[in-house]
């Protein structure tokens, strides 16, 4: 890295360096670098509250004046905000103070001011909550930080999640869920997006598989409960589901309640959402195909099925497998349709569904957490697999 | 290895109102090297896809060897193009594209594999058969565009300005390699270009296309000392030559102060005015007051010739070509020993044996 005067003003490589005050004038470079510190110092400051506050009450004996503590009259909020902002200009002096400052500041301390709070975000936002799940993974039903309650149980969690059938069907469901969603999406956009290309009508006919992507997962759940809605044979029907098959002269099904179709049936419905937003990453990929490589083909002598097999397939792989991807980790994560149309009852929950209960309803958090690092487990190799492929598929292109 | 026939071959592309290529007539023998040229837009790309099976042709025929090959499709043609971007498969390796025709056709493995390595060897590719086309430089590429054609030993070989995409020096130098690869290989090639360097250097005979029409098809020489009419006296050439209409007298046209001598018979139906063009090669240059006058404005020496750039002195007279942009110059060409200065004023008139005159309404070569 070199050394922070010179990034900051090249244009200024002759002039006196006593002149402090011309430098902060007249080096644009330095006040855009100052925009974005300023930036990161209020993510920092905002972080530093949060440790701040969190070590004030944390560690109680010490006595704090008891605005920073509980500030609950409007003259101890006042007295917080005062504290945070005298904090913020002490933080933001400082480090004006060094950027300005007429020595060389060491380079770790511009990586730190720089890269620090970005860290500490990460590591309060995602690591430290990863970790802490983690290791509630290996304690009891009582939250892990409280010593009086919990134990520590090592991996009966995770037996509890392998060997019971209760949760054995969850783990199949999931399974089912990650294996057809993207398979039938996938299939169904590539389809779709080959036959509508270069149609007439084929930007409504885009819309029109498009538009489920904007309704929320509820919204799309609550619309197919009422497709699948139940009434007994005797009584009119009112889900469409059930009324085609009276017009087919058969009897009317509960979708919802029968094992193990029902999780088909719930499937349907993110295939449904999911569908629009294969086909048209696929379709923008297929428009990209130069022109020349199709003709080239042609008179090669491919044409149909062989055109798809060997020129259309391989040029739009990248986009297959990052529409692949970001669909099976969608569907791994699926919560909301199964809350919504059955709660996860009737053998169709699946592991994020399931975590909620464990954690939320019957607050065995161990078991919640446990699940939870099933789900993340699982999804490394995805994304990891995703990353590879990628990077393969730059080489070619 | 075949002839190409194109018959009265028409393309009209739907809501136009005036054909892309119109009625095209050319018969290209077994073996030849025929280059498609022309300005932007004048049909000659069109004409090659409707010869490979990728443009529709409305009207007329197209015979390759005694096969009426109109209404085939490209893969049943037996042709070979070379794309101006070369087209090549991005996922396939440099031996794969090459063979891919092959493969497609149901040619046995190592057989695919010999020819390939044959088509490699003849094009120095032999190192690079393993590699993505990503890996390649973009002389290369065209080389592996050529290799794709070659492997498939086609009737006919198509290329669409192969040259295009390369840059000054590797161009030239692919130029000449192309030409002998197609007179060693003896596949009749149809091959566009709107360089008439390139045209003039490779092709065994020259089709000038100008609006979807074709102008002139004859060997290179014949193209350069008999254009067939205005259009390919001016495009054939580097520099291009000088065309100035010119007053017709009784005995003859008037250039400057010089008499041209015509011939009464070409000159009958003329009208009172002909184009009369002269290049910059076969200008004779005075001083002593005979010809047309003409202010030297630029002087390009070359060492052994030296270019001369220069107006006519006199404002009635215009180069044909001039418009409101410019005026375009009068070039000669003098001997490096020899120069006027700028600003001089000197005489010039075409050396007898080298006078093209055309009509001045149809542009038809009247001499």
């Amino acid at each position: 890295m070199a050394p922070l005067s010179d990034i900051k003003s090249p244009e200024r490589a002759g002039a006196s360096t006593d002149d402090a005050e011309a430098r902060a004038q007249t080096t644009p470079v330095s006040k855009s670098a100052l925009a974005v510190g300023i930036v990161m110092i209020l993510v920092f400051v905002g972080v530093v509250g949060i440790i701040a506050a969190s070590f004030f009450s944390a560690v109680p004996e010490i006595s704090w004046p008891s605005f920073l503590v509980d500030s609950s009259t409007t003259l101890e909020k006042l007295g917080l905000m005062t504290f945070v902002v005298l904090l913020f200009v002490g933080v933001m002096a400082l480090l004006l103070f060094m950027v300005d400052s007429r020595k060389r500041v060491p380079n770790w301390t511009v990586a730190i001011a720089f890269v620090g709070p970005a860290l500490a975000a990460l590591l309060l936002g995602l690591i430290w909550p990863g970790v802490s799940t983690i290791i509630q993974s290996f304690y009891g039903r009582s939250p892990w930080s409280d010593p009086e309650r919990s134990e520590f149980v090592g991996f009966d969690n995770f037996a509890t999640l392998f060997t019971t059938s209760e949760f054995q069907v969850v783990l199949r469901n999931t399974m089912i869920w990650v294996i057809l969603v993207p398979l039938v999406a996938v299939g169904l956009g590539l389809l779709y997006a080959v036959l509508i290309d270069r149609t007439r009508g084929e930007a409504v006919s885009k819309g029109l598989i498009f538009l489920p992507m904007a309704i929320s997962l509820v919204g799309a759940s609550i619309i197919w409960r009422f497709i699948y809605e139940y009434r007994a044979p005797a009584r009119p029907q009112i889900g469409l589901a059930n009324q085609i098959l009276i017009w087919l002269g058969l009897d009317p099904y509960q979708f919802l309640l029968n094992s193990p179709w029902n999780t088909v049936f719930l499937i349907v419905v993110m295939v449904w959402i999911q569908t629009g937003f294969a086909m048209t990453i696929i379709s923008a990929a297929i428009k990209a195909i130069p022109d020349d490589i199709i003709e080239a083909a042609r008179l090669d002598g491919v044409s149909g099925l062989r055109m798809f097999r060997y020129v259309t397939i391989p040029s739009i792989r990248p986009a297959l497998l990052v529409v692949w991807v970001t669909i099976t980790m969608t569907t791994l994560k699926v919560f909301d349709i199964v809350r919504t149309m059955t709660g996860g009852n009737f053998q169709t929950s699946v592991v994020a569904n399931e975590f909620y209960t464990q954690s939320f309803r019957q607050f065995d958090f161990g078991l919640g957490a446990a699940l939870a690092v099933l789900l993340f487990v699982i999804v490394i190799p995805v994304v990891v697999y995703q990353v590879r492929q990628l990077r393969l598929s730059e080489d070619i292109r | 290895m075949a002839t190409v026939r194109f018959d009265k071959a028409t393309r009209i592309y739907p809501g136009a109102d005036s054909p892309s290529v119109d009625k095209l007539d050319i018969d290209i023998a077994d073996g030849e090297f025929l280059v498609l040229v022309g300005p932007s837009g004048c049909g000659k790309s069109t004409s090659l896809r409707m010869l490979a099976g990728l443009e529709e042709v409305n009207e007329g025929k197209i015979w390759i060897g005694d096969r009426d090959v109109t209404n085939l499709s490209p893969k049943d043609r037996d042709v070979a193009m070379v794309f101006q971007n070369y087209a090549l498969y991005p996922h396939m390796t440099v031996a794969d594209n090459m063979g891919f025709a092959l493969k497609i056709a149901g040619v046995d493995k190592s057989e695919i594999r010999r020819r390939v390595e044959e088509a490699a060897k003849i094009l120095d590719l032999e190192p690079y058969l393993e590699r993505k086309p990503k890996a390649l430089s973009g002389g290369q590429r065209q080389r592996v565009a050529m290799g794709r054609a070659i492997v498939r030993s086609p009737q006919v070989f198509l290329m669409d300005e192969p040259l295009s995409n390369l840059d000054a020096k590797l161009r030239v130098q692919t130029r000449t390699q192309i030409a002998s690869l197609q007179r060693r290989l003896g596949v009749t090639t149809v091959y566009v270009t709107h360089d008439q360097v390139e045209a003039m250097t490779m092709g065994d005979r020259i089709a000038l296309l100008k609006d979807g029409i074709l102008q002139q098809v004859a060997s290179p020489r014949e193209m350069y000392d008999k254009p067939a009419n205005v259009f390919v006296a001016g495009f054939i050439g580097s520099p291009a030559m000088n065309l100035l209409s010119v007053p017709v007298t009784q005995d003859g046209a008037k250039f400057g102060t010089h008499r041209l001598d015509i011939g009464r018979d070409e000159l009958a139906n003329a009208g009172s005015k002909v184009v009369v063009g002269v290049r910059p090669e076969d200008v004779e240059v005075r001083t002593d007051n005979d010809g047309l006058e003409i202010e030297v404005d630029v002087i390009e020496e070359l060492g052994a010739d030296a270019y001369v750039y220069g107006s006519p002195v006199s404002k009635d007279i215009h180069l044909e070509g001039s418009d409101e942009e410019g005026e375009r110059p009068f070039i000669a060409r003098v001997d490096g020993r020899n120069v006027p200065r700028k600003g001089e004023h000197i005489f010039v008139f075409p050396k007898p044996q080298h006078i093209h005159a055309f009509n001045q309404e149809t542009g038809a070569r009247l001499i």
